[in-house]
């Protein structure tokens, strides 16, 4: 059913593999043989109706799935040719590999500094403390954030403005070092000027990171992916290049989505 | 029972003036009842209300007074050399006297005055049982008569009752502010008596404790000591072995249950858990004596260690365990409070489930957990019936949890089961370890309320 | 990729990454087993507790009793022949119980032998044929065959409490054990329900001591206690859910109940000591006062449970019985108490199963006098079912360990069976509002 699917395009390097990936929720068939690959230093952006299954897939890639009573998942996914869904993967090191940004802002109620330093410490990252601060420091360079909350670091990371926890939110995705970062609704929490701040520094990441983020604003999908996935109903309608998605879907329920006659 | 007979006949009484309250109202009406303001039956029961509240209102005037009143009418009556009596003597005669005339048979009584006299008080309490229920019809019709007159289809009788009911209620939220004031003067006057007579810094301040007062002026050691220190130590003492029992454990079955557990298993086991909650503290105190300590004692004894029969590890064990499930079901609470968001955070970096509960989780629900705790400590301090079972009597200055300590509760109990005589500084120092054991739980609970009301506004 | 990818730092290498993942998850399983024996140790606890009482307390539940043919001679019992209740009151019923005895064991002519014949029977064994001569008077003249209750030294040594020989324990000569031992072998000594423990007050015989006036004397108590929390409660809440505009006054009423909650009850206790008996002179020892002392204890948890139960009714059912032109009291009699009565009543019965284990606050007001009548009226001195256990484990005798924990027992029965009833009223009633 997906056109596009699979397409082998030379230039660019294949990061993620997912095929026929299903997932249940006890009795109810959340996602249908799915087919997707994904691009390294690319933006994917997942678009589709709300309950389209674009959520659902998106944790399929670090296992977060697997924190759900009653949650089963078949097919194979694979990073970098390795399945992540064998038996004997370790969860912890793959969510290592694979960061994610949730949907609502979820800082720890902890200072700024202990927020991004929480996955370096746990993953044992830094020898000393100065390599920790300069992980930190990078992060929230990266991240955008350094300049607004360098004189604050040992503030509550909660008494941030919702952009701002946004931020930090990535940037204590990226102190691990991810290859892949998962953005599930990054913005739908924040007011129009911190929504252009996070788009702006998730077009500046992709240089480094393979980025796919869930979407629901058809406006943020053209402004940051470079490639675009339609989800309907559980199934991958199609994905191509975001310019052709938006211009010249191939199927008429893409068509119908972006011009908003159903979503 | 007769006082059950008598308030049945005032129900009677006031059910039959709601029946001509309500007849009167729809005669008036003239069959359009649309033209009376309430529904009929309003009225019955506005007439019924003015006949049952003010005659109630007597009924209970008048059991209060009698007692007084009687007593000092019968002391009146009494021979002169009775009369002369010390008040502790005249108090145990009066005693003598209403128990002889409450059951009317006077084989045993103690002299033949004491038989004259209770025959007199009997009847007189008979005139008195009359004239309270002829003042109680009388009362009530009078007041049934009186909303009568304002029977008519324009008055507001659902307006009225509404009224009263609505004072009803009021009346009853008050009550819970009345039990406050009532503890705090109840326990305050008794104090300030104590406190006349032994100095408030002696008690706060003293380190002996033994309040038996002698009985002959000369005997040795004549006066009681009440310096408090040993007993609010011994309370720490075994308070401090309680919550080294109940917060790890509490907390950490609590961790298991909200975190790692399968529903399956926390539906079983939570209930389990909360019944021990359920269990009486009499029997743990039970429990204590006759296994935890002699237990402890053999244990301590093959490791050639002196252990108390009463000692304070024993006590503080067992009431540990006691609240073991009040501290596991406040955490369970403030640990599923906490946001799925934040776990969710912590697991995408790659967190395992350790490192997620111990610093992400606990750190968030950690006033409410500090909340719980403080709770469960002024539940330790005030716990009675454990310690009075199991700890011991005489007060030891001391932190050794080998021996054997007394609690406030403890001397409480004490102090006040048996003869008490409420012009003894023995007697009154119990009230004044009420208070002070009273303030002490109140500053614990407001703290700990607070603290956990504002961890509920924080997520909520 | 870009340099700026790795800021893993040359200090940090793949194997000590994975050594330290195996550390870390190690930690986990720790913490994870940690929590395992925090609930095995408590639930431990828990079945010890529980072990040990029905261990110690079931055999209470049976009393050794010989069987005597018992001769009611009229000689005896009423040489005037009149049939005079106050005579065949006072009469000497231990006499048919030694003649009985004697016929059994006709080589007992000795006194010190004969002192032990009636070492055997329980004080209690005369009381009983009183009891039975003056509920049937034409037993008189007859005889019968009649179990009766044994001493309680008899009884331990049946139940195997206490040892035979002297080096065990045991205080019986061999004459006696001989006894014994040939009234086992007859079958005229065995252990059969104590109907005793639930007919009988208490008494200072273990094996004449009866649960009856603590569980009526629980019962008068828990009778006012209902009659006065559940309405004084539900009042209360009703008015601070319902009537009452949130200001400082519901917030001091409401934190002030809050804090009455958690309030130790032995406080309640002195509260009800100075007001109940020092100032209105109520009666002592009664479960009158015992009633109104524990409604200060469970008024608070009555009033937040009805809180709770009312706070679950939504807003659009006022909103409804409003608009119809109910007036505010009407709305809530007629739509919001019936949809929180359930709610309202489990509170309650968890109020009430709490009030009756509830002991401290009953010693304060008295109810820990010797009372070896069941009180016939709620103003009769009593003691309480917890208190009487109290009392029992305070005492000495081998006898009334066993005595206690069957008095446990009973009382964890009447716990089970109201907090079954609160959460079958939760399972049946419980509305899920969408």
């Amino acid at each position: 059913m997906s056109n596009s699917d699979g397409e082998p395009v030379a230039s660019a390097k294949i990061k993620v593999v997912a095929r026929d990936v299903n997932v249940f929720y006890s009795d109810k068939h959340a996602l249908k043989a799915v087919n997707l690959d994904v691009r390294a230093n690319e933006v994917t952006a997942l678009i589709g109706p709300s309950g389209c299954g674009k959520s659902t897939f998106l944790r399929c890639l670090n296992r977060m799935n697997d924190l759900i009573d009653g949650a089963r998942v078949t097919g194979t996914i694979a990073i970098d040719q390795q399945d992540i869904y064998l038996k004997d993967l370790d969860v912890v090191q793959l969510r290592a590999r694979v960061g994610m940004v949730f949907q609502k802002p979820n800082p720890f109620p902890k200072s700024i500094f202990d927020n991004v330093a929480y996955g370096p410490r746990i993953h044992g990252l830094a020898g000393t403390g100065a390599e920790l601060e300069e992980i930190v420091v990078t992060s929230l360079k990266r991240a955008g954030l350094f300049e607004e909350v360098k004189d604050r670091l040992n503030e509550a990371g909660t008494g941030l403005s919702g952009g701002q926890q946004q931020r930090l939110c990535i940037a204590r995705a990226i102190a691990v070092s991810p290859e892949v970062i998962l953005m599930d609704e990054p913005c739908s929490a924040l007011d129009p000027i911190a929504t252009a701040k996070v788009e702006e520094l998730i077009d500046e990441l992709r240089q480094n990171y393979t980025i796919i983020v869930v979407t629901h604003s058809m406006q943020q999908a053209a402004r940051v992916s470079q490639r675009t996935a339609f989800f309907h109903l559980g199934e991958l309608v199609e994905v191509g290049d975001t310019e052709q998605i938006f211009t010249n879907p191939n199927h008429k329920l893409t068509q119908g989505y972006i011009t908003g006659r159903f979503g | 029972m007769q006082v059950l007979l008598v308030l049945l006949l005032l129900l009677a009484l006031s059910a039959s003036l709601y029946q001509v309250g309500r007849s009167r109202a729809l005669r008036a009406a003239g069959g359009r009842t649309g033209i009376l303001h309430s529904l009929p039956s309003y009225y019955g029961y506005y007439v019924a209300l003015w006949c049952g509240i003010p005659a109630a209102i007597l009924i209970v005037a008048w059991l209060a007074a009698e007692p007084t009143v009687l007593r000092a009418m019968v002391i009146n009556v009494l021979p002169a050399e009775l009369q002369g009596l010390p008040p502790a003597r005249l108090s145990l005669l009066i005693n003598e006297v209403r128990q002889l005339a409450s059951t009317g048979d006077y084989r045993f009584a103690s002299g033949p005055e004491t038989k004259a006299v209770a025959e007199q008080y009997r009847a007189l309490q008979g005139i008195s049982f009359k004239a309270m229920v002829a003042g109680m019809l009388s009362l009530g019709i009078a007041g049934g008569a009186f909303a009568l007159r304002a029977v008519r289809p324009s008055f507001r009788a659902r307006n009225m009752v509404e009224g009263a009911v609505q004072a009803f209620l009021i009346l009853s939220s008050v009550l819970a502010i009345l039990i406050t004031v009532g503890i705090v003067l109840s326990l305050l006057f008794e104090s300030l008596r104590f406190f006349a007579i032994v100095p408030l810094n002696e008690f706060l301040f003293g380190l002996s404790w033994s309040p038996q007062m002698a009985i002959r002026a000369d005997q040795v050691g004549s006066s009681g000591a009440f310096g408090a220190v040993p007993l609010f130590t011994g309370t720490l003492l075994i308070s401090l072995i309680a919550m080294l029992v109940a917060v790890p454990v509490g907390l950490l079955a609590a961790i298991y249950l909200a975190e790692y557990a399968d529903p399956r298993f926390r539906a079983v086991a939570k209930p389990l858990l909360e019944m021990l909650a359920g269990i009486p503290t009499v029997v743990y105190g039970f429990f204590a004596v006759v296994t935890v300590s002699p237990f402890l004692r053999g244990l301590g004894a093959s490791l050639h260690l002196s252990v108390s029969s009463e000692s304070a590890l024993a006590t503080g064990i067992v009431m540990g365990v006691m609240i073991i499930p009040f501290v596991s079901s406040l955490s369970d609470d403030v640990i599923c409070a906490v946001p799925e968001s934040l776990r969710h955070g912590s697991f995408a970096i790659g967190a395992t489930q350790a490192e997620t509960v111990m610093q992400v989780v606990i750190p968030a629900a950690l006033p409410g957990i500090v909340g719980g705790i403080l709770l469960a400590v002024s539940r330790a301090i005030g716990e009675t019936m454990i310690v009075v079972m199991a700890a011991g009597l005489s007060a030891h200055l001391t932190a050794n949890p080998f021996e054997s300590v007394t609690t406030v509760t403890v001397q409480i109990v004490t102090l006040l089961v048996g003869d008490q005589e409420f012009d003894s500084p023995k007697t009154l120092s119990a009230f004044a370890l009420g208070l002070i054991l009273f303030l002490v739980t109140l500053a614990l609970n407001v703290v700990a309320l607070n603290v956990v009301k504002k961890y509920r506004e924080k997520y909520d | 990729m870009t340099e700026m990818v790795e800021p893993l730092t040359a200090s940090v290498t793949v194997a000590g990454v994975n050594a330290r993942l195996r550390r870390r998850y190690a930690v986990d399983r720790w913490f994870r087993a940690l929590g395992v024996s925090a609930i095995v140790a408590a639930l431990t606890f828990l079945i010890l507790l529980l072990g040990t009482i029905i261990g110690q307390g079931y055999t209470a539940f049976a009393q050794s009793q010989i069987r005597l043919a018992i001769t009611f001679d009229a000689a005896i019992l009423d040489p005037d022949g009149r049939g005079d209740p106050a005579v065949l009151g006072t009469a000497d019923y231990g006499r048919l119980i030694r003649q009985s005895l004697e016929t059994l064991f006709p080589d007992a002519t000795e006194r010190a032998q004969r002192r032990e014949l009636s070492r055997l029977m329980s004080p209690g064994a005369d009381l009983e044929l009183r009891g039975m001569l003056l509920a049937d008077p034409s037993l008189m003249g007859r005889t019968e065959e009649i179990w009766l209750p044994t001493s309680s030294p008899v009884d331990q040594l049946v139940k195997g409490h206490t040892g035979r020989t002297a080096e065990e324990g045991g205080q019986f000569t061999d004459g006696e054990l001989r006894r014994i031992d040939r009234l086992r072998s007859d079958g005229r000594l065995a252990a059969r329900f104590n109907k005793w423990l639930f007919t009988q007050g208490d008494s200072r015989q273990p094996e004449l001591a009866g649960l009856a006036g603590a569980v009526v004397g629980s019962f008068y108590s828990l009778l006012v206690t209902v009659l006065l929390s559940f309405p004084l409660g539900v009042a209360a809440a009703v008015y601070l859910e319902e009537f009452a505009r949130q200001s400082r006054w519901t917030d001091i009423v409401e934190v002030n109940i809050n804090n009455l909650a958690a309030v130790p009850s032995i406080v309640f206790g002195l509260l009800g000591l100075e007001i109940f008996l020092n100032v209105l002179g109520l009666p002592r020892s009664a479960p009158l006062v015992g009633g109104l002392a524990l409604t200060l204890v469970s008024l608070p948890t009555i009033i937040i449970a009805a809180r709770v139960a009312l706070k679950a009714v939504p807003p659009w059912v006022r909103e409804a019985a409003l608009a119809l032109g109910a007036s505010r009291l009407q709305m809530v009699t007629h739509h919001v108490l019936p949809l929180a009565m359930p709610g309202i009543l489990t509170g309650t019965i968890i109020g009430m199963a709490r009030a009756v284990g509830e002991t401290a606050p009953l010693l304060m007001i008295g109810m820990v006098a010797f009372v070896v009548n069941v009180p016939a009226t709620p103003v009769d001195p009593a003691t309480a079912l917890p208190v009487q256990i109290y009392l029992w484990a305070a005492s000495p005798e081998r006898g009334f360990v066993e005595r206690t924990s069957a008095a446990i027992i009973v009382l964890l029965c009447f716990l089970a069976v109201m907090n079954a009833a609160a959460i079958y009223l939760r399972k049946r009633y419980e509305r899920r509002w969408g």
